[in-house]
């Protein structure tokens, strides 16, 4: 079996299957609605791909990615705002701003008039966001909970600042009421197809640099990072440099995801960039299996779902479930719903009595889901 | 002069807030490597408690006086609980711990909000600690000088703790080197638990006092919780007296920047800082000095 999996053709074929799945059989089968939604969920998933390459394999907690989501988010945000007052407004000025503020397009939103510009920066912005930061970071070893707790407060500063500048950013209520993206109209059924197949393949995309980042050498070297830092040091690699790289390029998918998030949602305001949004990522890529490939993504997908369909009917049970979500499986499943098959054979093992000091068989990982094993390292 | 001193002391005065928010947290993230998102919870749990006594003792002064030792009782069994059921399995993953016990506060939040209500109450501060006095001609609110009195006394109580008595003894044997503690005949879980308790206790205190200068709602500790880890990180993890001096030095700082800027860049100002501070020293103000190489 796992010959057959590990296969160049299985892997393909694995792919070619997911793309027809998300492309041809879900906008066939789904409301127009309900494949916005859709979209909307696969902006979530794209940021989980990120997550768990930088939590999962490279044992970075990051508490943040919800800043470098709402940079990509914003920068969109900022750009539909100023291309519809130039389209429909006349004066070109963004209509909130001529309620709170002075009326006059701010220095730094000039940039992003141009779509060139944009396109650049939601990338950029964000990967230079997480280069500085992570060199900061992780050249001085800060690591383990410090790291942690510091893109955690990042978050909490970024939604505190979103919010205070009101009449440039809109304060608490955001950016919304888009009505135009590149030109095309955004009410129109087929432009939103569009929009949903982007996001799909920009997912795609990811799961595929994700793969080969895994499998390569530099994936190898990650993995060890998190296992036995010092180690990897000593055997003369700089281990700052390899969990920056991670984490930048955890950072753009993230900002990738918020840039699409913004047409396919219709508004970003601080709610969605803050401390609970940014740990809320986290559960998805839990559930699914942090160290896995598609984990992360089925994970933040389900949990995505369960939570449109939940949330709304029992807000108060969606929040107790939630709650319980992370204390079950982060408590005792640590590895997700990827480890279940090695913990049941645990179990198995445990109730006959047989205690081998050999890995049970399920447990020898293929090469592309590899280590599901925990990091321990964080305290020493 | 008189704004010179207001400013000081609205800083010393946060200072004292985010010290009493800290203490408990430096206890148990620093001398026990657990992340307790849920610490600030405990100090909503501590501010319902002096919402509930004062709502049987009608005394505001009395409630106050009772409330203080409740709420550290309240605060101090919820933590029991959480390391008896979650974290003593988890101690050798602590990151994992910070994840768990988010899922704990998020639980604790609906369930407060559930009990209480969404919208925030309010708890009576007693007639002998309204009004100010004042001090070079500057206004100081009572309320605020009780809760930087409160921070010290709960300050001294914590290093009497664990420098004169045989608790305070084994706490800093275990953090030192844990299985030579074990081997020397300490019992590891029992001081592990007492931690653990004395720690969320001081939440509890923490959650009383807020209440003299604001309303309390579900999410109350949600304003307290970053802030507070941030004290710890910049002060040295386990460092009681770094944990003092940040809190303090965070608490002038930020009350300077949002007086000369605005509250949100000062929040932005505060970050910045200490992510530069921790480029000069990345262990935090005062470091233990171990053999491991992280």
């Amino acid at each position: 079996m796992s010959t057959f999996l590990q296969s160049r053709w299985s892997v393909l074929a694995g792919f070619a299957a997911g793309a027809v799945l998300l492309l041809v059989a879900a906008p066939a089968a789904l409301s127009v609605f309900n494949l916005a939604l859709l979209g909307k969920f696969i902006c979530f998933a794209i940021v989980a791909v990120g997550i768990g390459l930088a939590w999962g394999r490279g044992g970075m907690l990051t508490l943040g990615q919800g800043v470098f989501f709402g940079l990509g988010a914003y920068i969109m945000a900022m750009h539909l705002k100023l291309a519809d007052a130039a389209l429909f407004g006349g004066s070109g000025v963004p209509d909130f701003m001529s309620l709170y503020g002075s009326g006059e397009v701010p220095g730094w939103w000039e940039p992003f008039r141009s779509p060139v510009v944009t396109l650049i920066a939601v990338v950029l912005v964000p990967g230079l966001v997480a280069l500085v930061l992570g060199l900061a970071v992780f050249k001085r070893r800060v690591k383990g909970a410090y790291f942690a707790i510091l893109s955690q407060a990042l978050a909490a500063a970024f939604a505190v600042f979103l919010i205070g500048q009101q009449a440039t950013t809109g304060g608490s209520n955001g950016l919304s009421g888009f009505r135009s993206f590149f030109g095309f109209d955004l009410k129109d059924p087929s432009n939103k197809l569009m929009l949903y197949s982007i996001a799909a393949v920009v997912l795609l995309l990811a799961l595929a640099a994700a793969r080969q980042l895994m499998r390569s050498r530099f994936g190898e070297l990650l993995v060890a990072v998190r296992d036995q830092e010092e180690r990897v040091r000593f055997l003369g690699y700089d281990p700052a440099t390899i969990k920056t790289v991670t984490y930048v390029i955890a950072a753009v998918m993230a900002g990738i995801a918020g840039a699409l998030f913004v047409p396919i949602v219709g508004i970003v305001s601080p709610a969605d960039v803050g401390v609970i949004p940014s740990i809320a990522f986290l559960i998805g890529v839990a559930i699914g299996g942090r160290a896995t490939l598609l984990g992360p993504v089925l994970g933040a997908l389900s949990v995505a779902i369960a939570q449109t369909s939940l949330a709304s009917t029992f807000p108060s049970f969606w929040v107790y479930f939630q709650g319980l979500l992370f204390v079950l499986v982060i408590g005792f499943m640590p590895g997700g719903l990827a480890s279940l098959p090695r913990l049941i054979s645990q179990l198995k093992q445990r109730r006959t009595g047989q205690r081998s000091t050999a890995p049970a068989p399920a447990a020898t990982p293929d090469s592309a889901t590899a280590p599901t094993t925990i990091p321990e390292g964080a305290s020493r | 002069m008189e704004l010179l001193i207001g400013q000081m002391f609205a800083g010393l005065s946060l200072g004292s807030v985010l010290l009493l928010a800290a203490l408990g947290l430096s206890l148990t993230f620093g001398q026990m490597g657990v992340i307790n998102m849920a610490h600030g919870e405990f100090m909503m749990a501590g501010a319902y408690t002096a919402f509930v006594v004062q709502r049987t003792i009608s005394d505001a002064g009395a409630s106050l006086l009772v409330s203080i030792p409740v709420g550290f009782l309240v605060g101090g069994l919820l933590g029991l609980v959480l390391e008896a059921v979650l974290l003593r399995r988890m101690y050798h993953r602590p990151l994992d711990t910070l994840l768990v016990t988010f899922g704990v506060a998020l639980i604790l939040q609906q369930a407060a909000r559930d009990i209480f209500g969404a919208p925030s109450v309010d708890v009576r501060a007693p007639a002998w600690l309204q009004g100010n006095i004042e001090l070079l001609g500057a206004p100081i609110p009572l309320t605020r000088l009780f809760i930087l009195l409160l921070s010290l006394v709960c300050l001294a109580g914590l290093a009497l703790i664990l420098k004169a008595t045989p608790l305070g003894r084994r706490i800093r044997a275990v953090v030192l080197n844990r299985d030579l503690a074990e081997t020397s005949g300490i019992s590891t879980r029992r001081t592990d638990q007492l931690t653990f308790f004395i720690g969320s206790g001081l939440a509890g205190v923490a959650g009383v006092a807020v209440t003299l200068i604001g309303s309390t709602s579900p999410y109350l500790g949600t304003n307290y919780i970053v802030d507070a880890f941030l004290v710890v990180v910049a002060g040295g993890v386990g460092q009681i007296k770094g944990a003092v001096i940040a809190a303090f030095a965070l608490g002038v700082l930020q009350s300077v920047f949002e007086f000369s800027t605005t509250a949100s860049i000062g929040k932005v100002l505060i970050l910045v800082l200490i992510v530069v501070f921790l480029q000069l020293r990345p262990q935090g103000i005062f470091s233990l000095k171990t053999r491991s190489l992280a």
